[in-house]
């Protein structure tokens, strides 16, 4: 895996909750088998019209975020299929980060990404970063208001910073163990194969059919 | 220690602790489908890996599958991902239910039905309604592609604990109020990212009166809550239905008492703790209708088409866009909305129970005039056995058209597709936008709800509905 330290690009928001992995990635693209030649089909459904030509009003064919590799949205990116394909899409449309806030839902927090996503971001080396509401309405503030608007995301210091003319960080969570591994680059199959002594002591006393 | 069902099954599957943080826990069965294997293969093949435990790997397929002419693929790229499917297993040593085998079908239908899923162990599949499983008190999870990979190449997956969420079902749901009904009632009460981080157990009257196949049901949609899994406690319903043949790879004799013992050890003991607990009065819950384009966009089928700014847990923005793809109005009551396809089957809905169900709503009425109806079994044993029962003639004599096993409908990655503005009734689990097909419209609900929908073109409360359609 590529590690991820840290990047800088446009921003693109995507005034949109619950964006399912049907939309990220839809089904007709999923009998490749082939892990590469997705990025064009990213939100198919949403970037065409019924005729075929693209949609103007879509946030991603605006010719302002041409190039943007920065995506935030809003909350519970990602849910639904546990489809791969969809951080592929993301990722070979040029997107290197993705943001989404969290909620509070009367006291309960409510995570920005669906679970499944997440963990096949992560595993992608493609940051799924998790901001409060009120930080994630900023940045779609001040995306509105200034044309070309780059961030930057920082793993090493978990900060995404606004390129304003003051510049304007939000730091944000990631688990360590995580964070660890994408910014080593770690494969993680190969992390569990070093327990490979572990697995193996572990079968002799376990039996599969009990659990 | 007190220690709910999840936390017993987790505990005896942890194989190592990393020291950055998260658990390594081992899998009893991996279960694979030709959508989401080639790429992680395809991995183990550049890294020079095997799979580490062909015997405990077990593979069908059935997303692609056409459900008329099912050993005819028309379509060359569906054709190749089957057969790359047939190449992979054949290579790694995975035993394959292929479209030959007598007991193809949907992945999560016919684990329960071989007798793969078993109380206490861990299952994963890369498909996110593996959650199905958990029906039996198996804690399963689906998983991505670079996580099949993983299990293939080393049988357990990095994980961090998920939290328990326990939701209890009091009170009895009186037909025809089924379990995809709680189950919808739940989504739209605690929204589609609600039990995002948590493992649900479901508990109560109303989840102890359900048969397994009802119980899977609910746990199928636990993923479009959000939750990692959702699981239930095994008792005499999940003992019978294990024991009952032919469930080839289920315990049998001395080897099934011995598992017996061990599963009734299972369910969370008395006072263990929960990170979240919820209630629900299952007597009070009434036939269910998505209106949206999110499972949690559901209502009473007696209610009427929601007010944007008055749906909690979603914008107005959100509901306006869902409204406007639906072509729905507010005020608009659910039994108006009239219909034009009727789609019975998938994981969520596609077991025998549920064909029984819409065959006694079909039986001795005709479909209405201009709607389409398939219905798709779940597996070729779930086809086999309807066959037996006649279900497939009440099917055909009423209009709709019975089909062979696989997902079809549910994601429309075979043939069996809605056209723009088609509008659809049905027993699958997801309407979100296009996913039945770009453009089609569809409203989530019981495969009883689903049948009379069909033989009146438009959705009926059950409860109260006349015979003025015969």
């Amino acid at each position: 895996m590529k590690p991820f330290r840290s990047h800088r690009g446009l921003v693109v928001t995507l005034d949109r909750a619950n964006v399912d992995t049907d939309q990220i990635i839809a089904k007709q693209f999923l009998k490749s088998i082939a892990r590469t030649g997705f990025g064009p089909h990213l939100f198919h459904d949403w970037r065409t019209r019924a005729d075929g030509s693209p949609d103007p009003e879509f946030a991603l064919n605006r010719p302002r975020f041409k190039g943007a590799s920065i995506l935030v949205a809003r909350n519970n990116f990602g849910c639904g299929s546990s489809r791969e394909h969809a951080v592929w899409a993301i990722q070979q449309a040029g997107f290197a980060a993705v943001i989404a806030p969290r909620r509070e839902d009367g006291g309960l927090r409510v995570p920005g990404f669906a679970d499944i996503f997440r963990n096949n971001a992560f595993k992608n080396a493609l940051p799924a970063i998790e901001l409060s509401e009120q930080e994630v309405e900023d940045i779609f503030r001040a995306v509105e208001a200034t044309p070309a608007l780059e961030a930057t995301v920082d793993l090493e210091t978990q900060r995404v910073t606004l390129h304003l003319t003051k510049e304007r960080p939000y730091p944000f969570e990631i688990d360590p163990a995580v964070k660890e591994r994408l910014l080593g680059g770690l494969d993680d199959i190969g992390l569990t194969l070093k327990e490979d002594a572990a697995i193996a002591a572990f079968e002799k006393g376990h039996d599969t059919q009990l659990g | 220690m007190k220690k709910t069902l999840f936390e017993k099954v987790w505990d005896r599957h942890v194989v190592a602790r990393f020291p950055g943080g998260g658990t390594l826990i081992y899998i009893d069965r991996h279960l694979i489908h030709e959508v989401t294997s080639p790429q992680a293969f395809e991995g183990l093949r550049l890294g020079g890996r095997k799979v580490r435990r062909p015997d405990l790997t077990f593979a069908t397929m059935d997303h692609n599958v056409p459900t008329d002419d099912r050993l005819n693929i028309k379509d060359p790229i569906s054709r190749a991902q089957i057969e790359t499917l047939t190449r992979n297993c054949k290579e790694f040593g995975v035993r394959l239910f292929d479209l030959n085998d007598e007991r193809q079908g949907i992945v999560h239908i016919i684990g329960p039905e071989m007798g793969l899923t078993l109380p206490g162990t861990t299952v994963v599949c890369g498909d996110s309604h593996t959650s199905t499983h958990g029906a039996f008190g198996t804690f399963a999870l689906g998983i991505g592609t670079s996580e099949v990979e993983h299990v293939l190449a080393t049988q357990c997956l990095p994980q961090t604990k998920p939290m328990t969420f326990r939701v209890e079902f009091t009170g009895r749901a009186a037909a025809p109020v089924s379990a995809k009904d709680l189950i919808l009632k739940l989504i739209g009460l605690v929204g589609t990212a609600g039990g995002t981080g948590y493992v649900f157990e479901y508990a109560g009257e109303a989840v102890r009166a359900l048969s397994m196949e009802s119980r899977m049901t609910m746990c199928n949609m636990s993923i479009e809550a959000g939750a990692r899994a959702g699981m239930i406690a095994p008792d005499q319903t999940t003992f019978d239905y294990i024991a009952a043949k032919p469930r080839p790879f289920a315990p049998k004799d001395a080897a099934f008492d011995k598992a017996l013992s061990f599963w009734k050890t299972l369910p969370s003991d008395p006072g263990a703790a929960f990170d979240r607990t919820l209630t629900i009065d299952a007597s009070k819950v009434a036939p269910q209708v998505t209106w949206g384009t999110s499972p949690g966009m559901v209502t009473d089928v007696d209610a009427r088409v929601p007010d944007p700014g008055a749906v909690p847990g979603y914008n107005r923005t959100d509901v306006e866009g869902a409204l406007k793809y639906m072509g729905l109005v507010p005020g608009t009551p659910i039994t108006d909305i009239r219909i034009d396809t009727v789609f019975i089957g998938s994981c969520t809905n596609g077991r025998i129970e549920d064909l029984r169900g819409a065959a006694a709503v079909f039986k001795g009425r005709r479909v209405a005039k201009g709607v389409r109806v398939l219905v798709v079994p779940g597996s070729q044993t779930v086809l086999r056995q309807a066959e037996s029962e006649g279900l497939d003639r009440i099917f055909r004599e009423a209009g709709a058209e019975w089909r062979q096993s696989g997902c079809s409908m549910c994601l429309a990655m075979n043939p069996d597709q809605l056209s723009p503005q088609e509008r659809c009734a049905s027993t699958s689990n997801r309407n979100f936008e296009g996913r039945q097909g770009k453009g089609g419209r569809t409203h989530l609900v019981s495969p009883e709800m689903a049948a009379a929908a069909a033989v009146t073109g438009h959705f009926v409360d059950l409860r109260t509905w006349k015979e003025d359609a015969r």
